[in-house]
């Protein structure tokens, strides 16, 4: 029953899944105060070479080291993010083009390759600790469910409590709608006294560190390890990124594409294992055309209908021009 | 006053530079390094194909110190790079470069920059194009990855075996069969289930390419990718593995069996030294056990003595040439004589050429080639 290609490639959805919903929501909170960051991929990659570099070097119980790791992790994507947040909140320059430049920045064969290659790291030295699975209340063996639900890593039982935070603190909470009113309209919001930007820089951050930890869910669970290069994350970044439009610019809808974009990932290796034959490039190319189309679809049928891009993404706010 | 001292100033230090320059040539001259480069489809440390390569340019460096000077560029995952590559090098005033990947110097544009950079001695592995100052070499893998398909073999119980593929070229085509027909040695019947990630150097395919696998009910593993990936795979879930290009025992200790390797190591100081003393001559080299250049690693616990002795005794056959992999009769999936009884395929063209899967394999030849 557990071994029928639907429950594998549901399995596989979640854990593949998993690092796309933690940077989309990292995504969300920055596009949400209106700071567009093409970044994603090289915050994941740094974040990424971060964690494996801590399990590495410390020693100590299983479970301390994974979460400093992840500490770790989140707070060298925080740190990547800072540059993007001082180019383009304090300095005003394009969101675009800086976000791009931190991608190629920290990216596979920028900082982190530099990092990892320093600190002697290759695919042949076997990670000293990973975020093996958790036997939920010993479910695992649970028919369907088991597999998909009870038998994820603590990285994936993590995130669903991050998509639900996000998801209540954007829709619900007096500091999530301010948040909001910075991305639509920045002059209201400071005009109501909301200080935009402090509320940018922490929400860019907090975004960056949200991509660190998505970088480790490769690192220190999906392949355990780490390899300089582009190939360790593979565009999951980019995925992220057109996922947040995706899903509309909500939390709920970024766990659904997550994983509905996870089960893309994992479907060429498992239809080819059980003799399926489709093209594989068809399936990498999928999650970029479901998001142009969503996006067409969107755009042109109910074109007077918002598609929840807050109003002022992409626009650096300027005090005096009001 | 002072504008005119700063000038004066200025104009020195320019002087002192320029004659520290020319002193700085002068001296270079005497005994000018020669100048080797590297190109590595993946990382220097993959822990696979690269790195056996990075191996062989520090043997250069070991045997022929300051006389040399070696660099690499890695991570040249797709031919379009190499054009640039190679530009740069030639800038930098390289005399010899490797280029450690099919249709570095071959594919497409490639296949002219012998003739663009014509002092510059070009070595490409795995490739077939010869030219008066471009040289091809390999290593006769298929025998190796037979021996270690019979360890794969042995440790089969209902099988099939999984191996996990790169691209569908007739070198990976052959490493297959090889693979194959190797297990087919120790456990009769025996099938191999391909699975292509697409990519030679993939941590996370070949990551997921080993789940899929053993989710699909393989009992032992193989590879022909570049990285130890699977290998993590197979030691968590408790599957043999077989490696490839170099010894990864450390990544999976319990479930490692043996891996197919290349020492290019003293091919690559035997051709620096030919080209520095003026005997370099193109050719295509296919070095085999007997030369050095092919081997295969130390066992894992899982090997028995059996297998072995099994394994030996097929390698002291292949190195007094009484055994070869691809001597027939040999069919392929659809059971069609390929190689009729007594016949054997040569090196050139027949193995550079082979677009057909043996008896006992499951799966298609991916129609994904590598990015030119």
């Amino acid at each position: 029953m557990n071994d029928t290609l639907l429950v594998i490639v549901l399995a596989d959805a979640v854990l593949y899944g998993t690092p796309l919903l933690f940077a989309s929501l990292g995504e969300l909170l920055a596009e949400r105060s209106g700071v567009l960051n093409l970044g994603v991929e090289g915050m994941m990659l740094f974040g990424a070479v971060v964690g494996f570099w801590v399990t590495q070097r410390v020693e100590g119980a299983s479970a301390s080291v994974l979460v400093l790791a992840i500490l770790a992790s989140g707070l060298s994507g925080a740190a990547m993010a800072a540059i993007h947040a001082f180019l383009t909140i304090t300095l005003r320059a394009n969101q675009i083009v800086s976000g791009l430049a931190l991608t190629i920045f920290a990216g596979g064969l920028g900082l982190s390759a530099y990092v990892g290659t320093e600190l002697g790291f290759s695919p042949d030295i076997p990670a000293k600790q990973h975020f093996g699975s958790v036997d939920v209340l010993g479910l695992a063996d649970l028919p369907v469910l088991g597999p998909i639900v009870f038998d994820q890593s603590a990285l994936v039982y993590a995130s669903w409590i991050a998509a639900l935070l996000v998801g209540l603190y954007l829709g619900r909470t007096r500091f999530g709608l301010n948040v909001r009113a910075v991305g639509e309209a920045p002059a209201s919001a400071d005009a109501m006294g909301i200080n935009v930007t402090l509320y940018r820089y922490v929400h860019v951050l907090i975004g960056g560190g949200f991509a660190g930890v998505a970088g480790a869910c490769y690192s220190l669970s999906i392949s355990p390890g780490w390899i300089a290069g582009d190939t360790l994350i593979g565009g999951a970044g980019w995925i992220a990124i057109a996922l947040v439009i995706f899903a509309f610019w909500r939390a709920e809808l970024c766990l659904v594409g997550a994983y509905l974009f996870g089960a893309l990932s994992a479907l060429p290796f498992a239809l080819q294992a059980r003799n399926v034959d489709v093209a594989p490039e068809f399936l990498y190319a999928l999650p970029y055309v479901m998001t142009i189309v969503v996006l067409v679809i969107v755009s042109t049928g109910l074109s007077k209908r918002h598609l929840g891009a807050p109003a002022a993404l992409g626009i650096p706010y300027v005090r005096e021009e009001r | 006053m002072r504008r005119k001292f700063v000038l004066g100033g200025f104009l020195l230090v320019l002087a002192v530079a320029a004659l520290a320059l020319a002193g700085g040539s002068a001296a270079r001259s005497e005994q000018e390094p020669f100048k080797v480069a590297f190109i590595y489809p993946g990382p220097h440390d993959d822990g696979g194909w690269s790195q056996a390569h990075d191996k062989g340019r520090l043997a250069i460096e070991n045997a022929l110190g300051s006389k040399v000077e070696t660099t690499y560029k890695e991570n040249i995952f797709s031919s379009a790079q190499v054009p640039q590559v190679v530009a740069s090098l030639a800038r930098d005033g390289y005399d010899m470069i490797f280029g450690c990947s099919f249709g570095f110097f071959e594919l497409g544009v490639n296949g002219q920059l012998y003739k663009k950079y014509p002092d510059i001695y070009f070595e490409q592995a795995t490739g077939t194009q010869v030219k008066k100052n471009q040289s091809e070499y390999f290593g006769a893998g298929e025998d190796t990855i037979y021996l270690s398909g019979m360890a794969a073999g042995a440790a089969s119980k209902k099988g099939p075996i999984g191996y996990i593929v790169p691209f569908g070229i007739p070198e990976v085509i052959r490493h297959a069969n090889a693979f194959l027909l190797g297990a087919q040695a120790t456990h009769p019947g025996a099938r191999v289930k391909l699975l292509w990630t697409n990519a030679w150097v993939s941590v996370p395919k070949e990551t997921a390419a080993a789940k899929s696998l053993i989710a699909a009910g393989v009992d032992v593993l193989g590879q022909n990718v570049d990285t130890p990936a699977a290998g993590a795979v197979a030691e968590d879930k408790g599957i043999p593995w077989v490696g490839y290009d170099s010894d990864a025992r450390k990544i999976a200790p319990k479930q490692w069996l043996t891996a197919a390797t290349y020492n290019w190591g003293p091919y690559y100081v035997k051709r620096v030294k030919a080209a520095m003393n003026g005997t370099w001559k193109p050719g295509f080299y296919y070095g085999t056990i007997k030369d050095g250049f092919t081997d295969i690693a130390p066992y894992g616990p899982k090997v028995s003595a059996k297998t072995k002795a099994a394994i030996a005794a097929k390698k002291k056959a292949i190195v007094a040439g009484k055994f070869n992999v691809f001597t027939g009769p040999l069919y392929d999936q659809a059971g069609k004589l390929r190689v009729p009884k007594g016949k054997t395929l040569k090196v050139l063209p027949d193995l550079y050429e082979m677009d057909w899967l043996a008896k006992g394999m499951i799966g298609k030849v991916s129609t994904v080639k590598p990015p030119s």
